[in-house]
Order: structure tokens, then C-alpha cells, then sequence
């Protein structure tokens, strides 16, 4: 078989560690992230016996039917038709942003203050729709999720963000946001007390103000001030949450696993995280390689295929062979062009172990399915 | 070559499920309508630079760069839209604020805003191609077609829907006016969104999603651009190791029982993986919707390769 020049991962290794905690598997979207973190989530359970819950973001209806997941509900439900007897167990949730969002002021600040942040229309907006509320409430469950010391293993499934690093850079940007100078400054007011904070902001910033409310407009900038000295008071717990978990995404009892299918884009999103991992000092434990064509001759070369294939159609017979053979120089030519593609990576990060999973006929929608990618995840090298 | 009258629209938004070749689609297209003289514009919109990687160029600048050149003397420019610039250049353009934008952006004031009212930002990239395709020059049209690499078709509704979005938030001033005016260029007859996808399940129930949320925005949905499209082969649906073994022999090929057994069994993988494809074709054909497919380019998508995408495109 074509196979990868990396090292291979070791996934039964990895899952079976007591010492790891968290499994987070990131890419782009469109790769299989949460195909992949469910399938290792249930091999964690059935194969290791560990107590083990899946974090998922954004899961295809049919598959997370599979899994029992009806609601989006912030509840980890256990999942049904695991075989128990290793003795382990498998609880799959899904992350339901706003819900989160809300917990979090609730847990922050006063009834009457969150009463206030909720009908405010900025918050509404970021809670539900802020491109990177997402990103920074998976990081804010999986933070909560580690706290309660209730599992042997969590498995997050990343976010389908514009881009992999967004879910990194959550934390980092949300500290930013919050050291901001022009959220200081829409602050001031509010914190020397004053009750027209708007107006106070006028006084002290002239011309900067008086810009911001000729292109925001004045309802629009009093929503916002009143937003952000209500958030004010929740900040400084929201911070410390945030760093929390960027430490405990450094920590060895975190694993990454990056996912990527065999196409260029892909490949190259994959390539930019494993910079960031290893600038940011996190544990990089592999890549997953989906969807890979893994073709062998078999005796024909694309080659011969392809000749043997135009002379059995100009001879006018063995139409059917003549396909056969035009089916297997096409695999051989995509498992090629794919071990060509993920070589990119690979010779970029010579040390970072892989591993493939030969693209399936149909799409995985079931526990069975989940298996069969988390046996051939974890399938020793050839 | 194919006719830029098939696609009539000013504004084509192209979407799809990331991994579809949304890119290649809209590269693609940018370049069948300006075949024959004409100029078109190519806009991304979430800081990819996947146009630069595509056509293999360094990082596009925020500036209308020409990247392609076609018959007659037409020309593809490109445009990645950054927000920041974006809102910057709208506040020169109706504020005149010179010093004071950049003051803006010394307190991080652009960042904030960007960042804390997504729909804001979303105004600003959709202005700007808003500005792009209404854009005249000495009583005509700049750009004969702008074609927009939109976000993906999970994102794409939330997007497109600004209107919605922005008026939570602002509800009389410039943004507000704003807003109107890119909700209503992107409601009306001059604007389309195409959807591309591969016959696989995912990619195919999230078109079915976007285009079931466009219709439901009243925004206007195009075509159904089936991506990677394979050559029918084995039309009978059924093959034999006999048969196989029969016609390895007499191609002179190897006939051993493990070759014979390997290359049926792809090829009844292939047939078991077309037929649910062709399940999915026939859930996108009752869309009702113009489908045209693209063959999947056997070696990957260079600028030939988009010629040949273009004028499929065109022809359909």
C-alpha cells in the first residue's frame, strides 16, 4: 500500500493513557472532525473502558440521531448500544452557545444585572450569532467539563470555524477584547460612577466620540455602552475562565489531533495549526488523515489500466473490464495524487506521527460505522 | 465558449459546503463572463486568500488587482475585502475623517466594532460588493459581473441576511441605511446565489438547508453547481469476476484470482458509492432548481482547468 512516510499514530496508545484527559480534534470543516471525535470517543469507551464524554459542535442530523443527541441541550446523554464490557461508557452532548453564554453571566454577576445583560440587544446578538461565540463557549464547556472531574476522557470536536485557529485564538482574543483601550474608554464613564455615561463619554472624548456617534448613531452607542458596563462587572471572572483553559489546552493531559482529508486546502489548513501548536506550546499528538484513497496494483499498474482499458473498447468487446480497469487506474491515480498531497504535511513535520482512514462507500451514520473508523484509526502500521 | 447571457445576474454569490470547490466555481465563473471583452471582479470575503492560492499569486492586497486576462481584451480582477479597510474606506467615503479614522483604529476602536457586532462587519464586506457591482463609470457599468467567494453555506444565510441582523442593533443612522441598501441589491432580480456541491450526503443536505433559508429570506437562489462529477462508467450497474477474468486475459493482462477479486471489488464499490449519488441527484433535481454539473479534473485545478470549468460553466 501507498502508504504515509510518518510515524504512525498510535491511537489505542493514546486513548488507553489514564494520564490523558483531552482529546481535541481540530481542522477545517468538512474533513470529518466530528466523525473522527466520535469514533475515538466510543473506542475510548468500548475498547479502554474509560468513563468517556464527546463534545460536539455541529454534528451532521443522522449522526447525531445515532448517537441519541436530539436536542441541542448542553447535556451529556449517554449513548445507547455501546458494548459494556470493558466497562467503560459514552456520553455525547451538544454544545448549545447561547445556553452557555447565559450560564456564564448568570454564574458571574447578580439576578438583576444578567436580567439586564439578557434584554440587551448587543448581548443577544453576540450570544447567538458573534462570529467566535462559539469558539469561545466550546473552550468555556470544555473548561467547565474538565472542572467536574466526572470523566476519564473528553473528546471535543472543534467548531467549523472560518479557520482551525479561530478556536485557539478564542481565548487569547477575548482577553484582547476585554484589555481593549476603546472598551476602557466606553468603561471610564461607568466606572467613576456616573449615571449618563454617554454624555460623560462626550466630554472626555471629543472628537473620538463624537465620530463614533456619527457612524453608530446615538441609540445605537447607548445600547452598547449600556452592554459593556453591565458585562463589565463578569469580566474579570470571563478572563480568568478563559486563561484557565488555554493553560489547561497546553498541559500534557491535553492531546491534539489534527484532521485533515487529502486535498490541498485541507492539508494546508492542518500545516498552519501545527505551526500555531508549536508556537503556542501545546501538545500536538498527530494528524488524521481522512478519506484516503489506498489503492495497491494488485498486478495492474494505472498504466497498464488505462492502455488495457482503450484497447478493449477499440476491440469492441469486454466493455464491462474495460471500466473495471478504468475504475482501478482512476483509485490508483487518486491514491497517488492524495499520498502526494498529504507529503506536504508530512515532510513539513517529519516527527508528527499520522494515521489513515481509507474513505468509506457511504457516509458514517451510525454506531457500527463509528467502530469500523475507529478500528481502522487505530489499525497498525502495514 | 459558452454565452454570458445564460447568467444574466449582475451579482453572483457562489456558496457550498466547505470542500465543495466553491473557489474553483467562482474563479471559474469570473472568467467565462469576462470572456469576449467584458470585465468582471472576483471578491472573497473571509481573509482565505484562496483566490491568491488558486491562481498562485502572492496575497491580494485590499484593491482591485487585475489577476486573469481573457479574449477580446476582457479582464478578471480580484479582491479580498478586509473589514477593517472596508469600514475605513466607507468612513473616508461618507465622513471625509482622514486623521480621525486613524485615530479610530489607534484605540482599536475598528477592532471593537468588527468584533463586537458581527453583523456590522458583515454590512461593511456586503457594502463594499455592493459599491463593486452598482459601480459606474462614464454612464456604465464598471464591472459586468461581480462574483462573490461567499462563507460557506452553513454561515452563508446569516451572512446575506443583514438587514435582520443590523437592525437589532442600529435601528435609524448610516449603518442602517446601509444595511437597506445591501438587503435590497441582494433581494432583487440583479443578484443570484449559487450553490455548489458534491454528491455526497453532507455537502447535499446542507445545499438543501441554505437554499430552504435563502428562499426563506426571499433572497434570490441560482443554480445548482454539482461539483466533481464522474464519468459514468459500468452503465449495466453490475460486473462478474468472470467476466473480469475473461477480459484481463484478453487484454493480457494478469488473470490471477487475487487481481481479478481486487478489481471487482472496486468496482463494485464504485457502484455501490454511484448509486448514492444518484440518490442524491434526484434530492437536488426536485429542488426544481437549473443544476449544472463539473467534472471532477483529473489533474487538479490549474488556470487551464478553469478555462475548461468556465466554459462548461457558460454553456449551461
Amino acid at each position: 500500500m501507498a502508504d504515509l512516510t510518518a510515524p504512525r499514530l498510535d491511537v489505542d496508545g493514546l486513548l488507553s493513557d489514564p494520564a490523558i484527559r483531552i482529546v481535541v480534534c481540530c481542522g477545517s470543516g468538512g474533513v470529518g472532525k466530528t466523525t473522527t471525535a466520535a469514533a475515538l470517543g466510543l473506542r475510548a469507551a468500548e475498547v479502554h473502558g474509560r468513563r468517556t464524554v464527546v463534545l460536539t459542535i455541529d454534528p451532521a442530523r443522522r449522526l447525531a440521531q445515532s448517537m441519541g443527541l436530539t436536542e441541542l441541550d448542553n447535556t451529556p446523554r449517554q449513548v445507547k448500544g455501546i458494548d459494556p464490557a470493558s466497562g467503560g461508557e459514552l456520553h455525547a452532548m451538544m454544545l448549545d452557545m447561547k445556553r452557555t453564554f447565559d450560564e456564564v453571566v448568570e454564574q458571574h454577576t447578580r439576578p438583576e444585572r444578567a436580567a439586564e445583560i439578557f434584554a440587551n440587544p448587543f448581548y443577544q446578538a453576540m450570544s447567538s450569532t458573534f462570529a467566535g461565540t462559539q469558539e469561545y463557549m466550546a473552550m468555556e464547556k470544555l473548561g467547565q467539563l474538565r472542572a467536574a472531574d466526572e470523566w476519564d476522557l473528553i473528546v471535543v470536536d472543534t467548531p467549523p470555524s472560518r479557520s482551525a485557529l479561530d478556536f485557539l485564538d478564542a481565548p487569547a482574543r477575548l482577553s484582547r477584547f476585554l484589555d481593549g483601550r476603546m472598551l476602557r474608554m466606553l468603561l471610564a464613564p461607568a466606572r467613576a460612577g456616573g449615571k449618563s455615561m454617554f454624555s460623560l463619554v462626550t466630554a472626555s472624548f471629543g472628537l473620538f466620540s463624537r465620530t463614533v456617534q456619527k457612524i453608530l448613531g446615538a441609540q445605537l452607542l447607548t445600547d452598547l455602552s449600556g452592554f459593556v458596563a453591565a458585562l463589565d462587572s463578569m469580566f474579570g471572572g470571563f478572563r480568568q475562565r478563559a486563561d484557565q483553559t488555554y493553560r489547561i489546552l497546553q498541559d500534557p493531559q491535553t492531546a491534539f489531533l489534527l484532521v485533515a482529508a487529502p486535498e490541498r486546502d485541507a492539508v494546508r489548513e492542518a500545516a498552519y495549526f501545527a505551526e500555531r501548536l508549536v508556537t503556542e506550546r501545546m501538545p500536538l499528538s498527530g494528524l488524521v488523515l481522512n478519506r484516503m484513497h489506498q489503492a495497491e496494483p494488485a498486478g495492474v499498474t494505472a498504466e497498464q489500466a488505462e492502455a488495457a482499458a482503450a484497447e478493449l473498447e477499440a476491440a469492441g468487446d469486454q466493455a464491462v473490464t474495460a471500466d473495471v480497469l478504468r475504475i482501478h487506474a482512476g483509485l490508483l491515480r487518486q491514491t497517488e495524487r492524495e499520498v502526494r498531497v498529504a507529503a506536504t504535511f508530512t515532510d513539513a513535520f517529519p516527527r508528527v506521527p499520522a494515521t489513515a482512514v481509507a474513505a468509506q462507500p457511504a457516509d458514517v451514520h451510525d454506531v457500527d460505522g463509528l467502530r469500523t473508523i475507529g478500528a481502522l484509526l487505530a489499525r497498525p502500521a502495514a | 465558449m459558452g454565452d454570458y447571457r445564460n447568467w444574466p445576474e449582475r451579482l453572483h454569490v457562489v456558496t457550498g459546503k466547505g470542500g465543495t470547490g466553491k473557489t474553483s466555481v467562482a474563479a471559474a465563473l469570473a472568467l467565462g463572463l469576462a470572456a469576449g471583452g467584458r470585465r468582471t471582479l472576483l471578491v472573497e470575503v473571509e481573509g482565505r486568500q484562496g483566490i491568491a492560492q488558486l491562481f498562485g499569486l502572492d496575497p491580494l492586497p485590499y484593491a482591485e488587482k487585475r489577476i486573469a486576462t481573457t479574449t477580446g481584451g476582457g479582464e478578471v480582477r480580484a479582491l479580498a475585502v478586509d473589514p477593517e479597510e472596508a469600514l475605513l474606506e466607507y468612513l473616508d467615503m461618507f465622513y471625509k475623517l482622514g486623521a480621525a479614522g486613524r485615530a479610530l483604529r489607534k484605540v482599536g476602536a475598528i477592532d471593537f466594532a468588527t468584533t463586537i457586532a458581527p453583523g456590522l462587519r458583515d454590512v461593511l464586506l456586503t457594502g463594499k460588493v455592493k459599491e463593486a457591482t452598482t459601480r459606474s463609470q462614464d454612464g456604465r457599468r464598471f464591472y459586468d459581473a461581480v462574483i462573490l467567494d461567499a462563507p460557506p453555506t452553513g454561515r452563508v444565510g446569516r451572512f446575506l441576511n443583514v438587514t435582520a441582523e443590523t437592525a437589532r442593533l442600529a435601528k435609524v443612522g448610516p449603518i442602517k441605511t446601509q444595511s437597506d441598501g445591501v438587503a435590497s441589491l441582494l433581494r432583487s432580480p440583479m443578484t443570484a446565489v449559487h450553490v455548489v456541491t458534491l454528491l455526497e450526503e453532507m455537502p447535499v443536505q446542507e445545499s438543501l438547508d441554505a437554499i430552504a433559508e435563502l428562499t426563506a429570506l426571499h433572497i434570490p437562489v441560482g443554480r445548482v453547481v454539482v461539483n466533481g462529477s464522474r464519468p459514468p462508467l459500468l452503465p449495466a450497474g453490475k460486473v462478474t469476476k468472470a467476466e473480469v477474468k475473461r477480459g484481463l486475459a484478453a487484454a493480457g493482462l494478469p488473470s490471477s484470482a487475487a487481481t481479478v477479486s481486487q478489481l471487482t471489488a472496486e468496482a463494485q464499490a464504485h457502484l455501490t458509492r454511484r448509486e448514492l449519488e444518484e440518490s442524491l441527484r434526484v434530492e437536488l433535481a426536485e429542488l426544481g432548481r437549473p443544476m449544472v454539473e463539473l467534472p471532477l479534473l483529473p489533474g487538479g485545478i490549474d488556470l487551464a482547468g478553469l478555462q475548461d470549468l468556465a466554459g462548461r460553466l457558460l454553456r449551461s
